[in-house]
Protein backbone atom coordinates (compact mmCIF):
# COMPACT_ATOMS: atom_id res chain seq x y z
CA UNK A 1 0.00 0.00 0.00
CA UNK A 2 2.57 2.51 1.12
CA UNK A 3 4.87 1.49 -1.75
CA UNK A 4 2.10 2.19 -4.22
CA UNK A 5 1.41 5.59 -2.74
CA UNK A 6 5.08 6.53 -2.61
CA UNK A 7 5.57 5.35 -6.20
CA UNK A 8 2.61 7.35 -7.39
CA UNK A 9 3.64 10.50 -5.55
CA UNK A 10 7.33 10.38 -6.52
CA UNK A 11 6.69 9.52 -10.17
CA UNK A 12 3.84 12.00 -10.37
CA UNK A 13 5.96 14.79 -8.92
CA UNK A 14 8.83 14.03 -11.26
CA UNK A 15 6.51 13.92 -14.25
CA UNK A 16 4.91 17.20 -13.25
CA UNK A 17 8.31 18.86 -12.78
CA UNK A 18 9.57 17.74 -16.17
CA UNK A 19 6.32 18.78 -17.79
CA UNK A 20 6.67 22.22 -16.23
CA UNK A 21 10.25 22.48 -17.45
CA UNK A 22 9.28 21.46 -20.96
CA UNK A 23 6.39 23.90 -20.98
CA UNK A 24 8.74 26.73 -20.10
CA UNK A 25 11.25 25.54 -22.71
CA UNK A 26 8.60 25.28 -25.41
CA UNK A 27 7.69 28.91 -24.76
CA UNK A 28 11.31 29.95 -24.86
CA UNK A 29 12.23 27.97 -27.96
CA UNK A 30 8.93 28.47 -29.77
CA UNK A 31 9.47 28.59 -33.51
CA UNK A 32 7.35 31.16 -35.28
CA UNK A 33 5.52 29.29 -37.99
CA UNK A 34 2.74 30.37 -40.24
CA UNK A 35 -0.28 28.53 -38.83
CA UNK A 36 -1.55 28.11 -42.39
CA UNK A 37 1.47 25.92 -43.18
CA UNK A 38 0.29 23.31 -40.68
CA UNK A 39 -3.26 23.52 -41.98
CA UNK A 40 -2.11 23.07 -45.58
CA UNK A 41 0.13 20.18 -44.62
CA UNK A 42 -2.89 18.54 -42.99
CA UNK A 43 -4.80 18.37 -46.27
CA UNK A 44 -1.88 17.28 -48.46
CA UNK A 45 -1.50 13.58 -49.27
CA UNK A 46 1.60 13.41 -47.06
CA UNK A 47 3.61 10.92 -49.11
CA UNK A 48 6.50 13.36 -49.66
CA UNK A 49 6.85 12.21 -53.27
CA UNK A 50 8.36 15.49 -54.50
CA UNK A 51 6.28 15.56 -57.69
CA UNK A 52 5.42 19.21 -56.96
CA UNK A 53 9.07 20.18 -57.24
CA UNK A 54 9.52 20.76 -53.50
CA UNK A 55 11.48 18.60 -51.07
CA UNK A 56 8.33 17.20 -49.50
CA UNK A 57 4.78 18.01 -48.44
CA UNK A 58 6.01 20.31 -45.65
CA UNK A 59 8.19 22.34 -48.03
CA UNK A 60 5.36 22.54 -50.51
CA UNK A 61 3.00 23.78 -47.79
CA UNK A 62 5.54 26.45 -46.84
CA UNK A 63 5.92 27.36 -50.51
CA UNK A 64 2.17 27.74 -50.98
CA UNK A 65 1.79 29.82 -47.82
CA UNK A 66 4.55 32.18 -48.91
CA UNK A 67 3.17 32.41 -52.44
CA UNK A 68 6.04 30.57 -54.12
CA UNK A 69 3.91 27.65 -55.22
CA UNK A 70 0.45 27.58 -56.81
CA UNK A 71 -2.45 26.26 -54.75
CA UNK A 72 -2.99 23.53 -57.32
CA UNK A 73 0.68 22.51 -57.36
CA UNK A 74 0.15 19.09 -55.82
CA UNK A 75 -0.30 16.65 -58.73
CA UNK A 76 -1.13 13.72 -56.47
CA UNK A 77 -3.91 15.50 -54.59
CA UNK A 78 -5.45 16.86 -57.76
CA UNK A 79 -8.56 19.02 -57.77
CA UNK A 80 -9.73 17.96 -54.31
CA UNK A 81 -6.56 19.10 -52.52
CA UNK A 82 -6.29 22.23 -54.69
CA UNK A 83 -9.76 23.25 -53.51
CA UNK A 84 -8.95 22.67 -49.82
CA UNK A 85 -5.65 24.54 -50.07
CA UNK A 86 -7.37 27.47 -51.79
CA UNK A 87 -9.98 27.51 -49.00
CA UNK A 88 -7.29 27.68 -46.32
CA UNK A 89 -5.56 30.56 -48.03
CA UNK A 90 -8.86 32.26 -48.82
CA UNK A 91 -8.08 32.57 -52.51
CA UNK A 92 -9.98 31.47 -55.57
CA UNK A 93 -9.69 27.79 -56.44
CA UNK A 94 -7.74 27.39 -59.64
CA UNK A 95 -8.89 23.84 -60.19
CA UNK A 96 -6.66 20.92 -60.93
CA UNK A 97 -3.50 21.76 -62.81
CA UNK A 98 -4.19 18.73 -64.94
CA UNK A 99 -2.39 15.48 -64.60
CA UNK A 100 0.29 14.74 -67.14
CA UNK A 101 1.16 11.35 -68.53
CA UNK A 102 3.99 10.05 -70.65
CA UNK A 103 3.38 9.54 -74.37
CA UNK A 104 5.64 7.46 -76.60
CA UNK A 105 6.13 9.16 -79.94
CA UNK A 106 7.04 6.19 -82.12
CA UNK A 107 4.86 3.50 -83.65
CA UNK A 108 7.56 1.55 -85.44
CA UNK A 109 7.87 -1.77 -83.66
CA UNK A 110 9.25 -5.05 -85.00
CA UNK A 111 6.46 -5.32 -87.58
CA UNK A 112 6.51 -1.79 -88.94
CA UNK A 113 10.15 -0.74 -88.83
CA UNK A 114 13.19 -2.33 -90.44
CA UNK A 115 16.42 -3.05 -88.65
CA UNK A 116 19.77 -2.45 -90.29
CA UNK A 117 21.81 -4.97 -88.33
CA UNK A 118 21.93 -7.32 -85.41
CA UNK A 119 22.70 -5.88 -82.01
CA UNK A 120 23.83 -8.49 -79.50
CA UNK A 121 24.99 -6.25 -76.65
CA UNK A 122 23.38 -5.48 -73.30
CA UNK A 123 19.62 -5.02 -73.55
CA UNK A 124 19.65 -1.29 -72.82
CA UNK A 125 18.60 1.39 -75.29
CA UNK A 126 21.27 3.81 -74.09
CA UNK A 127 24.04 1.31 -74.78
CA UNK A 128 22.49 0.15 -78.05
CA UNK A 129 22.21 3.75 -79.19
CA UNK A 130 25.85 4.37 -78.39
CA UNK A 131 26.94 1.43 -80.57
CA UNK A 132 26.93 2.79 -84.13
CA UNK A 133 23.71 4.68 -83.44
CA UNK A 134 21.66 1.58 -82.76
CA UNK A 135 20.41 -1.27 -84.91
CA UNK A 136 17.20 0.41 -86.03
CA UNK A 137 16.83 1.51 -89.63
CA UNK A 138 15.29 4.78 -88.46
CA UNK A 139 17.69 6.88 -86.48
CA UNK A 140 14.83 8.60 -84.66
CA UNK A 141 12.71 5.58 -83.72
CA UNK A 142 12.30 3.50 -80.61
CA UNK A 143 15.09 0.95 -80.13
CA UNK A 144 12.81 -1.31 -78.15
CA UNK A 145 15.17 -2.53 -75.43
CA UNK A 146 12.85 -1.33 -72.70
CA UNK A 147 15.08 1.09 -70.81
CA UNK A 148 12.08 3.32 -70.17
CA UNK A 149 10.17 0.37 -68.71
CA UNK A 150 13.08 -0.61 -66.47
CA UNK A 151 13.66 2.88 -65.07
CA UNK A 152 9.97 3.50 -64.36
CA UNK A 153 9.58 3.40 -60.57
CA UNK A 154 5.82 2.85 -60.83
CA UNK A 155 5.75 -0.04 -63.32
CA UNK A 156 3.71 2.24 -65.57
CA UNK A 157 5.53 1.23 -68.77
CA UNK A 158 5.46 -2.25 -70.24
CA UNK A 159 6.99 -3.48 -73.49
CA UNK A 160 4.47 -5.06 -75.85
CA UNK A 161 5.14 -8.02 -78.15
CA UNK A 162 5.84 -5.65 -80.98
CA UNK A 163 8.82 -4.24 -79.09
CA UNK A 164 7.24 -0.91 -78.24
CA UNK A 165 6.69 0.62 -74.81
CA UNK A 166 3.10 1.03 -73.67
CA UNK A 167 2.30 3.59 -70.99
CA UNK A 168 -0.29 2.49 -68.44
CA UNK A 169 -1.75 5.93 -67.90
CA UNK A 170 -3.49 5.23 -64.61
CA UNK A 171 -0.16 4.29 -63.07
CA UNK A 172 1.91 7.07 -64.64
CA UNK A 173 2.78 9.95 -62.30
CA UNK A 174 4.69 12.05 -64.84
CA UNK A 175 7.87 11.75 -62.81
CA UNK A 176 9.91 12.12 -66.00
CA UNK A 177 12.38 9.29 -65.38
CA UNK A 178 11.58 7.66 -68.74
CA UNK A 179 11.86 10.99 -70.53
CA UNK A 180 15.36 11.42 -69.16
CA UNK A 181 16.38 7.81 -69.82
CA UNK A 182 15.26 7.55 -73.46
CA UNK A 183 18.35 8.16 -75.63
CA UNK A 184 16.17 9.19 -78.55
CA UNK A 185 13.86 11.62 -76.74
CA UNK A 186 10.80 9.74 -77.93
CA UNK A 187 8.87 10.09 -74.67
CA UNK A 188 7.19 13.34 -73.74
CA UNK A 189 4.91 14.38 -70.88
CA UNK A 190 1.52 15.55 -72.10
CA UNK A 191 -1.66 16.63 -70.33
CA UNK A 192 -3.78 13.58 -69.65
CA UNK A 193 -6.79 15.03 -71.49
CA UNK A 194 -4.90 15.20 -74.80
CA UNK A 195 -5.91 12.17 -76.85
CA UNK A 196 -4.37 12.79 -80.29
CA UNK A 197 -0.68 12.20 -80.80
CA UNK A 198 1.64 12.27 -83.80
CA UNK A 199 3.66 9.21 -82.99
CA UNK A 200 6.78 9.94 -85.01
CA UNK A 201 9.94 11.93 -84.42
CA UNK A 202 11.66 11.39 -87.78
CA UNK A 203 12.88 14.47 -89.59
CA UNK A 204 13.96 12.43 -92.61
CA UNK A 205 12.46 13.08 -96.05
CA UNK A 206 9.30 11.18 -96.84
CA UNK A 207 11.02 8.66 -99.10
CA UNK A 208 13.71 7.88 -96.54
CA UNK A 209 11.05 7.37 -93.88
CA UNK A 210 9.07 5.01 -96.13
CA UNK A 211 12.16 2.92 -96.83
CA UNK A 212 12.60 1.98 -93.15
CA UNK A 213 9.17 2.34 -91.54
CA UNK A 214 5.57 1.80 -92.61
CA UNK A 215 4.06 4.14 -90.03
CA UNK A 216 6.42 7.12 -90.04
CA UNK A 217 5.47 10.71 -90.83
CA UNK A 218 6.22 11.58 -94.45
CA UNK A 219 5.32 15.25 -94.04
CA UNK A 220 2.49 15.15 -96.58
CA UNK A 221 0.81 18.09 -94.81
CA UNK A 222 -2.69 16.60 -95.03
CA UNK A 223 -3.10 16.81 -91.25
CA UNK A 224 -1.97 20.40 -91.29
CA UNK A 225 -4.71 21.27 -93.79
CA UNK A 226 -7.37 19.21 -92.01
CA UNK A 227 -6.79 20.69 -88.57
CA UNK A 228 -9.54 23.22 -87.73
CA UNK A 229 -7.62 24.90 -84.92
CA UNK A 230 -4.22 25.22 -86.57
CA UNK A 231 -2.66 22.95 -83.99
CA UNK A 232 -0.52 21.00 -86.47
CA UNK A 233 2.39 22.45 -88.37
CA UNK A 234 4.91 20.64 -90.55
CA UNK A 235 8.48 21.65 -89.98
CA UNK A 236 11.71 19.88 -90.94
CA UNK A 237 9.77 17.07 -92.65
CA UNK A 238 7.78 16.27 -89.54
CA UNK A 239 4.25 17.13 -88.48
CA UNK A 240 4.24 18.65 -85.00
CA UNK A 241 1.23 19.12 -82.77
CA UNK A 242 0.65 22.06 -80.47
CA UNK A 243 -1.18 20.51 -77.51
CA UNK A 244 -2.30 23.95 -76.35
CA UNK A 245 -4.45 24.20 -79.47
CA UNK A 246 -5.44 20.59 -80.12
CA UNK A 247 -9.05 19.80 -79.19
CA UNK A 248 -9.01 16.03 -79.86
CA UNK A 249 -11.31 16.41 -82.91
CA UNK A 250 -9.51 13.51 -84.66
CA UNK A 251 -9.80 15.04 -88.17
CA UNK A 252 -6.07 14.61 -88.68
CA UNK A 253 -6.31 10.95 -87.70
CA UNK A 254 -8.78 10.32 -90.53
CA UNK A 255 -6.62 11.88 -93.22
CA UNK A 256 -3.19 10.56 -92.20
CA UNK A 257 -2.09 8.17 -95.00
CA UNK A 258 0.62 6.51 -92.92
CA UNK A 259 -1.53 6.00 -89.83
CA UNK A 260 1.09 7.89 -87.85
CA UNK A 261 -1.39 10.02 -85.96
CA UNK A 262 -3.16 8.07 -83.29
CA UNK A 263 -6.29 8.84 -81.31
CA UNK A 264 -6.60 7.34 -77.85
CA UNK A 265 -9.93 5.91 -76.80
CA UNK A 266 -11.76 7.41 -73.86
CA UNK A 267 -10.45 10.92 -74.37
CA UNK A 268 -13.37 13.05 -75.61
CA UNK A 269 -13.28 16.17 -77.71
CA UNK A 270 -12.36 19.21 -75.65
CA UNK A 271 -15.11 21.77 -76.12
CA UNK A 272 -13.54 24.93 -74.84
CA UNK A 273 -9.86 25.59 -74.76
CA UNK A 274 -8.69 28.47 -72.65
CA UNK A 275 -5.77 30.32 -74.12
CA UNK A 276 -2.82 29.52 -71.94
CA UNK B 1 43.17 9.69 -12.47
CA UNK B 2 40.15 7.53 -11.84
CA UNK B 3 37.99 9.99 -13.81
CA UNK B 4 40.35 9.84 -16.78
CA UNK B 5 40.17 6.06 -16.77
CA UNK B 6 36.36 6.16 -16.74
CA UNK B 7 36.34 8.69 -19.57
CA UNK B 8 38.78 6.83 -21.83
CA UNK B 9 37.18 3.51 -21.05
CA UNK B 10 33.77 4.84 -22.11
CA UNK B 11 35.15 6.40 -25.28
CA UNK B 12 37.48 3.68 -26.54
CA UNK B 13 37.66 0.43 -24.61
CA UNK B 14 33.97 0.05 -23.90
CA UNK B 15 32.68 2.19 -26.75
CA UNK B 16 28.91 2.04 -26.50
CA UNK B 17 28.32 1.42 -30.18
CA UNK B 18 31.32 -0.55 -31.38
CA UNK B 19 32.06 -2.68 -28.34
CA UNK B 20 28.83 -2.86 -26.34
CA UNK B 21 26.63 -2.74 -29.48
CA UNK B 22 24.13 -0.30 -28.00
CA UNK B 23 22.47 2.39 -30.09
CA UNK B 24 23.04 0.69 -33.44
CA UNK B 25 19.90 2.23 -34.92
CA UNK B 26 21.13 5.83 -35.22
CA UNK B 27 24.63 4.46 -35.86
CA UNK B 28 23.41 3.04 -39.18
CA UNK B 29 20.64 5.56 -39.78
CA UNK B 30 22.38 8.91 -39.35
CA UNK B 31 25.86 8.07 -40.61
CA UNK B 32 25.57 9.07 -44.24
CA UNK B 33 27.10 12.53 -43.81
CA UNK B 34 29.79 13.64 -41.38
CA UNK B 35 27.99 16.88 -40.58
CA UNK B 36 24.70 15.20 -39.69
CA UNK B 37 26.54 12.47 -37.79
CA UNK B 38 28.38 15.08 -35.76
CA UNK B 39 25.12 16.89 -34.96
CA UNK B 40 23.47 13.63 -33.94
CA UNK B 41 26.48 12.69 -31.86
CA UNK B 42 26.53 16.01 -30.03
CA UNK B 43 22.78 15.91 -29.41
CA UNK B 44 23.13 12.41 -27.99
CA UNK B 45 26.14 13.46 -25.92
CA UNK B 46 24.15 16.30 -24.40
CA UNK B 47 21.28 13.99 -23.54
CA UNK B 48 23.72 11.43 -22.09
CA UNK B 49 25.49 13.95 -19.85
CA UNK B 50 22.30 15.52 -18.53
CA UNK B 51 20.59 12.15 -18.22
CA UNK B 52 23.50 10.61 -16.31
CA UNK B 53 23.44 13.50 -13.84
CA UNK B 54 19.67 13.47 -13.45
CA UNK B 55 19.38 9.70 -13.20
CA UNK B 56 22.11 9.61 -10.53
CA UNK B 57 20.15 12.10 -8.43
CA UNK B 58 16.92 10.21 -8.96
CA UNK B 59 18.48 6.86 -8.19
CA UNK B 60 20.17 7.89 -4.90
CA UNK B 61 17.76 10.56 -3.61
CA UNK B 62 14.39 9.22 -4.70
CA UNK B 63 14.41 5.58 -5.73
CA UNK B 64 16.76 4.13 -3.08
CA UNK B 65 15.51 6.07 -0.01
CA UNK B 66 11.87 5.30 -0.82
CA UNK B 67 12.61 1.66 -1.68
CA UNK B 68 11.55 1.97 -5.29
CA UNK B 69 14.51 0.59 -7.31
CA UNK B 70 12.03 -1.42 -9.40
CA UNK B 71 10.87 1.86 -10.93
CA UNK B 72 14.35 2.49 -12.29
CA UNK B 73 13.53 1.93 -15.99
CA UNK B 74 10.37 4.01 -15.87
CA UNK B 75 11.99 6.89 -14.03
CA UNK B 76 15.07 6.90 -16.24
CA UNK B 77 13.06 6.82 -19.47
CA UNK B 78 11.02 9.73 -18.12
CA UNK B 79 14.20 11.77 -17.66
CA UNK B 80 15.62 10.79 -21.05
CA UNK B 81 12.38 11.53 -22.89
CA UNK B 82 12.17 14.98 -21.32
CA UNK B 83 15.77 15.74 -22.21
CA UNK B 84 15.23 14.64 -25.81
CA UNK B 85 12.17 16.87 -26.05
CA UNK B 86 14.27 19.76 -24.82
CA UNK B 87 17.02 19.08 -27.34
CA UNK B 88 14.46 18.77 -30.10
CA UNK B 89 12.93 22.16 -29.29
CA UNK B 90 16.36 23.73 -29.01
CA UNK B 91 17.52 22.34 -32.37
CA UNK B 92 14.28 23.27 -34.11
CA UNK B 93 14.84 26.83 -32.99
CA UNK B 94 18.56 27.14 -33.59
CA UNK B 95 19.32 24.89 -36.54
CA UNK B 96 16.31 23.97 -38.71
CA UNK B 97 18.49 22.34 -41.35
CA UNK B 98 20.12 19.99 -38.84
CA UNK B 99 16.67 19.39 -37.34
CA UNK B 100 15.37 18.33 -40.75
CA UNK B 101 18.36 16.17 -41.71
CA UNK B 102 18.16 14.22 -38.44
CA UNK B 103 14.47 13.65 -39.01
CA UNK B 104 12.93 10.80 -37.07
CA UNK B 105 16.24 9.85 -35.45
CA UNK B 106 16.13 12.92 -33.22
CA UNK B 107 12.99 11.94 -31.25
CA UNK B 108 14.27 8.36 -31.44
CA UNK B 109 17.18 9.30 -29.16
CA UNK B 110 14.55 8.69 -26.47
CA UNK B 111 14.57 5.01 -27.25
CA UNK B 112 18.29 4.88 -27.88
CA UNK B 113 19.31 1.97 -25.68
CA UNK B 114 22.81 3.44 -25.32
CA UNK B 115 21.40 6.16 -23.07
CA UNK B 116 19.26 3.96 -20.86
CA UNK B 117 22.15 1.47 -20.82
CA UNK B 118 24.52 4.20 -19.73
CA UNK B 119 22.25 5.31 -16.90
CA UNK B 120 21.78 1.78 -15.63
CA UNK B 121 25.47 0.91 -15.95
CA UNK B 122 26.41 4.05 -13.99
CA UNK B 123 24.16 2.86 -11.16
CA UNK B 124 25.45 -0.70 -11.31
CA UNK B 125 29.05 0.52 -11.32
CA UNK B 126 28.37 2.38 -8.09
CA UNK B 127 29.77 5.61 -9.51
CA UNK B 128 29.74 8.88 -7.60
CA UNK B 129 27.93 11.89 -9.05
CA UNK B 130 31.03 13.28 -10.77
CA UNK B 131 32.03 9.86 -12.06
CA UNK B 132 28.52 9.38 -13.43
CA UNK B 133 28.66 12.63 -15.37
CA UNK B 134 32.14 11.84 -16.71
CA UNK B 135 30.90 8.38 -17.70
CA UNK B 136 28.01 10.03 -19.55
CA UNK B 137 30.35 12.44 -21.29
CA UNK B 138 32.66 9.60 -22.30
CA UNK B 139 29.75 7.53 -23.56
CA UNK B 140 28.49 10.43 -25.63
CA UNK B 141 31.90 11.24 -27.07
CA UNK B 142 32.46 7.59 -27.91
CA UNK B 143 29.09 7.49 -29.63
CA UNK B 144 29.97 10.63 -31.61
CA UNK B 145 33.37 9.19 -32.51
CA UNK B 146 31.81 5.98 -33.85
CA UNK B 147 29.19 7.88 -35.84
CA UNK B 148 31.66 10.32 -37.37
CA UNK B 149 34.13 7.54 -38.24
CA UNK B 150 31.47 5.52 -40.03
CA UNK B 151 30.03 8.60 -41.73
CA UNK B 152 33.48 9.58 -43.01
CA UNK B 153 34.04 6.14 -44.47
CA UNK B 154 30.56 6.04 -45.98
CA UNK B 155 31.12 9.42 -47.64
CA UNK B 156 34.23 8.03 -49.31
CA UNK B 157 32.41 4.80 -50.20
CA UNK B 158 30.02 6.74 -52.38
CA UNK B 159 32.77 7.18 -54.96
CA UNK B 160 34.15 3.67 -54.83
CA UNK B 161 33.29 0.72 -56.97
CA UNK B 162 31.22 -1.45 -54.65
CA UNK B 163 29.87 -4.75 -56.02
CA UNK B 164 26.20 -4.37 -56.79
CA UNK B 165 24.77 -6.78 -54.18
CA UNK B 166 26.69 -4.97 -51.42
CA UNK B 167 25.79 -1.42 -52.39
CA UNK B 168 24.08 0.73 -49.78
CA UNK B 169 23.30 -0.90 -46.46
CA UNK B 170 25.32 -4.06 -47.16
CA UNK B 171 28.71 -2.42 -47.41
CA UNK B 172 27.83 -0.10 -44.51
CA UNK B 173 27.23 -3.09 -42.24
CA UNK B 174 30.51 -4.67 -43.32
CA UNK B 175 32.37 -1.43 -42.61
CA UNK B 176 30.65 -1.16 -39.23
CA UNK B 177 31.74 -4.71 -38.43
CA UNK B 178 35.35 -3.96 -39.36
CA UNK B 179 35.28 -0.80 -37.23
CA UNK B 180 34.01 -2.84 -34.33
CA UNK B 181 36.81 -5.38 -34.85
CA UNK B 182 39.33 -2.56 -34.83
CA UNK B 183 37.95 -1.22 -31.56
CA UNK B 184 38.21 -4.64 -29.97
CA UNK B 185 41.96 -3.99 -30.16
CA UNK B 186 41.54 -1.66 -27.19
CA UNK B 187 40.28 -4.51 -25.02
CA UNK B 188 42.28 -5.02 -21.85
CA UNK B 189 43.74 -1.51 -21.96
CA UNK B 190 41.87 -0.45 -18.82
Amino acid sequence: MSTTVVSLISMGTMGALFALGLAVASKKFAVETDPRVDEIEEVLPGVNCGACGFAGCRSFAEGVASGKAPTNGCPVGGARVAKLVAEILGVEDQGSAGRKVAQVLCKGGHEEAKRRGDYMGPQDCRIANAVQGGDKGCSYGCLGYGTCASVCPFDAIVMNENGLPVVLEDKCTACGKCVAACPRDIIVLVDEVQGVHIRCRSEELGRAVRSVCSVGCIACRRCEKACPTGAITVEDNLARIDYDKCINCRKCVEVCPMNTIEAQEGKPVIKKKSAS
Amino acid sequence: MNLLVILLSAILVNNFVLVRFLGICPFMGVSKQVETALGMGLATTFVMVVASAATWLIQWFILEPFGLPFLQNVAFILVIASMVQLVEMFLHKTSPSLYRSMGIFLPLITTNCAILGLAIMAVQGGYTFIESVVFGLGGGLGFTLALVLLAGIREELRFSDVPKPLQGAGIAFIVAGLLSLAFSGFAGLV
